[in-house]
Parts: C-alpha cells; structure tokens; sequence
C-alpha cells in the first residue's frame, strides 16, 4: 500500500501575541511545528504500513525551515518526503494544485492522508481540492478508517451523524484529531532517520507554465482578547462570596 | 447570478437573505440550486430565492463528488460568478472540492462580504481567533461558504414569486458510496444558543463527578453545560454537542464558567467571544486565566458545591 500524507508547517498559535502598536499578530520569531491533525493522517498511514507493507511518503509545501520539521515525520515512520518552496503569496487554489501535481509525479499511490484542516487557518480546503484536481473519492473528517486490499472504509464525523463511506482505491482521506494518538518516535528511530530521504521538488519541475494564485491576503488584524483577569487565590470562602457579588453586578447571573 | 446551495435547510434560508446585498449590487437574481425531493422550490422562493433550478436526479443523499459536478455544470452553463455554501461540514468539502473543479479561489467560513475595486473581499478568523485576515479574489468565480446563523433568515413569505427551472446534470461514476448513516449519540442540547453555559474539562476525575456541575446549572435556572475536547471527544463523558472549541461547538453567551479546564488555545477559540468568562482551576499557572475576567485559583471539588450554594442564596 503506498501512501501520501500531506503535511504543513504552522506557527504555534498558543505563542501569538498582538503587537499593540500596530494591532497585528507577531508572527515571526516564534516557535513552528507541524500542524497537530497531519501527524494523526501520519499516525493512520503507518498503522496502515504495519498491516499491508508499501511505503509512506510525506509531501510538503513549505520553507526551507521545514525541513527540521520534517525529519520528525521520519522519524516517527515516514519513508521519505518531498518539500516544495512555496511560490509568493500562495493560496490553497495553488498548494491544491503543487500536491496534486506532485502526487501525480510520485505517481503509485493508493491513499493520500491529511489532516481534517491545519491548526492555523483552519479551512480545510487541501484534501477535497487534491481529490478534486485527481478526480477520485474523498472521505473528509474521518474519525474511523480501516484500509482492506480491495477497498477503504471510512466513518465521516458530521457531528449529528455518522457516514460511512465504502471507496476503491486510490482515495483522499482527512482524518480528525480523535482518530488516534500519534507516535513519540524513539531515540533509536530519530538516529534511523537520519538516512531517510528528503527531496526538494520546485514548482517549476512540476508545471510548464505555473499556476498563479486567485485569493490575495490583503489586511490582517489582530483581535487581543482584554479581560479584567480578577484572579482570587487566597480564601476561597471570601473568593466565593467577591465572585458571585462581581457576577451579580455585571448581571450575568439572571 | 448568485448561485446558493446548502445540505442544511436552515442554513440554506439564511444565505438567501445573506445574498440579498451581493445579488443587488451585481443586479443579478438569486438563485438557489436544490436537489429534487429534499428542499422544495416554494420553500426556497418564499425564503428569498429569485429562481429554483431543482437539479432532477435521484441521489437525493449528500454525496460530495456527485454534487459538486452538478454544481459545476450549472455554473459553467449559466457563467456564474458567485457562489455561496452553507459551511456546514458538507458544504466545506463540497467548496473546497467545487472550487478545485473550477480552478478558482474558495474562502471557508467568509464573514463581512464587500465588493471593492469591483471585486469579491471577506473576511475569516485565522490563528485560533487572534487575528481576522481579509482576503481578496483575484478573479471570478467566487466560491465562498458562510458560517451558518452568520445571517438571519426571511420569515417566509408565500406570496413572493419566483421562477422554478429544473436541470438534469451529466452523472458521473464514483467508486465509492455510502454504506451506513448513524445518528451520533446527541442530548439534544444547543450550546450555541445558550445564555449562560457551565463547562467542565479534564480535572474532573470520574464522570459521575459532572453533576456537580449539573447542580450549578441547575440554580442558574437550568442553564446550559458544556466541555472541552477530552470530556466529549476522548473520554465521551458527555455527546460531542456539549463540546465547545475549535473543532466541537463556538458559543458566545453572556457568562461561559470554566471548571477544571486548562485553556488551550482550541478551547479558547469556541468561547473566547463570551461576554464575561470565570475560570476554576487548581493549578494558578492555567491558561485559561489568562483568557478569565473572574478567576478563583482552588480545588473544583471544593469550590464548586460552595459556588453552586452562593449563588443560589444569592439568587434567591
């Protein structure tokens, strides 16, 4: 079984400040990861390999910093991984369009795994837009999967119900972050790793002409949550009685 | 046109009202795309469409590969350049999916729709809420989804006019179907609408410990309750509607109390538009204190009984 996990690095959002000068989130100077779901669609993809064999292969777009990131998707159990510098002021219309041309290049692939949507923007969009631009079956925000030889099984979470969807291969997969737990890789794996393959793949060895992006960022505002933050530590008796007196003059209580 | 479609009924009324501004400015009707024997052609003109194409095919269940084509050959046939879909779970997909099919842009959950230099803006929230990004199209089409209560829908009114076409699409083969539809254990409850909601996260220790946060509720008159991710989604101590964050439920009531929940950023997302936020936490370095205006730093074991008792004394 020969399986793509798509993988994206993000900032860590639980570290974004806004700066109070020009009301804008700092988003430089802190700490990246990749994005939490990516490594649940990569925690699948291996219990996928330990049942049927093949190969995982971690595709990316992203900065040349990436590349640390990445290693620990190897090491986790990732075979090899492709990273593709994204071109100027990309959007998802054009990541769509560099994974899936990028998968096509790899070319033997069964399942292609994502996470449900990256931590950051949260949108979503890349798994239906790789199964749109490959024209094949998506099951999106899987909490359940199980890969037989013939054929894959998911169980989409919608919330007030649960759709289970029955595909040949090959398939797009998004899977939640309840799916499972993913991995801590071993020292032992993280030396293995070292090894392991990463390739750099650029836009232009996938498209004669380059695709342009259709959606611009055009303003980004800051939103700072201010709260009184009356934090009682001392009695809680008098913490009780000082909170209900605040709660009852805010009049929220009623 | 602007072409309007959602799996969700509500959803779908409130986007044709939501539509109204866009369709006035481009003096283009709205149009509303049905799939025939679900959402009838009278329901969706008294609600605001302008015309009904009911897309004649008897895959009457949502199934995103198959919906996202019809969608496309009535776009491509009737040259349309804004397109909006109720974000839903489907309708994320099935933008996303269209959008693909298209070769065009697609903003999820688009909020303050403007046209500006003659072209289609909105505005979406990035970075767990700390920041809201506007994001411009470069060229048509638009393909946009819209949270759902982001607008309000028309009361019905039966004597509008529209016109009712109906179109049958080109199917497609898809190697794959739906095998089963469950309904996921619910308790009926609606956070989003609650006024006052009582929420309990991982420092409880046992489930049969949550009517303590029951109790609370009760003498706020019965209010709701919810929870963050490990209660709901890990632990399943409570159905996924009680869930309140990122991935579970956003809520806004007027007072969100915290108990026993650390304050990660996914928790803050879904409640972090309450008007006043109480936070109990043991452990005086949580995060959720930084989000709190009212905080009591203590055992929710201990706190919780004397807070329920307070305010009920208080309450009268």
């Amino acid at each position: 079984m020969n399986i793509i996990v798509c993988a994206k690095q993000v900032v860590d959002v639980s570290e974004i400040k806004i700066d109070k000068t020009t009301n804008k989130p700092i988003l430089t100077g802190i700490p990246v990861k990749i994005s939490d779901i990516d490594k649940n669609a990569l925690e699948s993809a291996i219990k996928i390999k330990e049942q049927h064999g093949g190969k995982i292969t971690v595709v990316t777009v992203g900065p040349p910093t990436v590349k640390e990131k990445i290693k620990e998707l190897l090491a986790m159990g990732a075979d090899e991984a492709i990273i593709i510098p994204p071109p100027d002021n990309s959007d998802y219309f054009l990541v769509g369009k560099l994974l899936a041309a990028a998968i096509q290049k790899i070319k033997d692939f069964d399942i292609i795994l994502c996470g449900e949507a990256s931590i950051d923007l949260f949108s979503g969009q890349i798994a239906p837009r790789i199964a749109g631009e490959l024209q094949i079956p998506q099951i999106t925000y899987a909490h359940k999967i199980t890969a037989e030889k013939d054929k894959f099984i998911g169980e989409r979470n919608l919330g007030d119900e649960a759709v289970t969807i029955e595909s040949t291969y090959p398939v797009v997969v998004s899977v939640t972050k309840e799916i499972n737990e993913p991995r801590l890789p071993s020292l032992m794996q993280i030396l293995a790793s070292a090894n392991k393959p990463i390739h750099e793949w650029n836009i232009n060895d996938l498209f004669d002409t380059p695709p342009k992006p259709h959606i611009k960022q055009i303003a980004i505002t800051g939103v700072s949550m201010d709260r009184k933050n009356k934090i009682y530590q001392d009695d809680i008796d008098t913490a009780i009685k000082q909170l209900v007196e605040d709660l009852a003059k805010d009049g929220v209580l009623g | 046109m602007v072409l309007v479609y959602s799996d969700n009924k509500n959803v779908f009324f409130e986007l044709l009202h939501g539509a109204h501004d866009l369709a006035k400015h481009f003096k283009t009707p709205i149009v509303a795309a049905t799939i025939q024997n679900t959402i009838s052609a009278d329901d969706l003109i008294s609600h605001g469409a302008d015309t009904v194409i009911t897309i004649t095919t008897d895959k009457t269940q949502f199934k995103v590969e198959e919906y996202a084509t019809y969608l496309k050959q009535i776009i491509e046939k009737h040259k349309t350049q804004t397109i909006l879909i109720g974000s839903t779970k489907n309708g994320k997909e099935l933008a996303s999916r269209l959008a693909a099919l298209l070769n065009t842009g697609c903003i999820i959950d688009a909020t303050n729709i403007t046209i500006t230099n003659n072209t289609l803006q909105a505005n979406r929230i990035a970075y767990s809420g700390n920041a809201i990004t506007t994001m411009q199209f470069t060229q048509p089409p638009y393909v946009l989804t819209i949270p759902p209560k982001y607008y309000t829908a028309l009361k019905p009114d039966t004597s509008r006019k529209g016109e009712k076409t109906t179109f049958k699409p080109q199917e497609i083969m898809i190697p794959s179907k739906i095998t089963e539809v469950k309904t996921l254990k619910s308790e009926g409850v609606n956070v989003e609408d609650a006024k006052i909601i009582v929420s309990c996260g991982r420092g409880f220790k046992n489930k049969a410990d949550i009517k303590l946060i029951q109790d609370l509720a009760d003498v706020l008159k019965g209010r709701t309750i919810g929870c963050s991710r490990p209660i709901a989604a890990d632990l399943k101590w409570l159905s996924e509607d009680h869930w309140i964050g990122l991935s579970g439920h956003k809520v806004k009531p007027k007072l969100y109390i915290a108990v026993g929940i650390s304050g990660q950023i996914q928790h803050i997302a879904g409640m972090r538009d309450s008007d006043i936020i109480v936070a109990v936490n043991k452990d005086p370095e949580a995060l959720i204190f930084n989000s709190a205006d009212y905080g009591i730093v203590g055992d929710l074991y201990e706190v919780l009984p004397k807070l329920t008792n307070a305010i009920k004394e208080k309450m009268g």
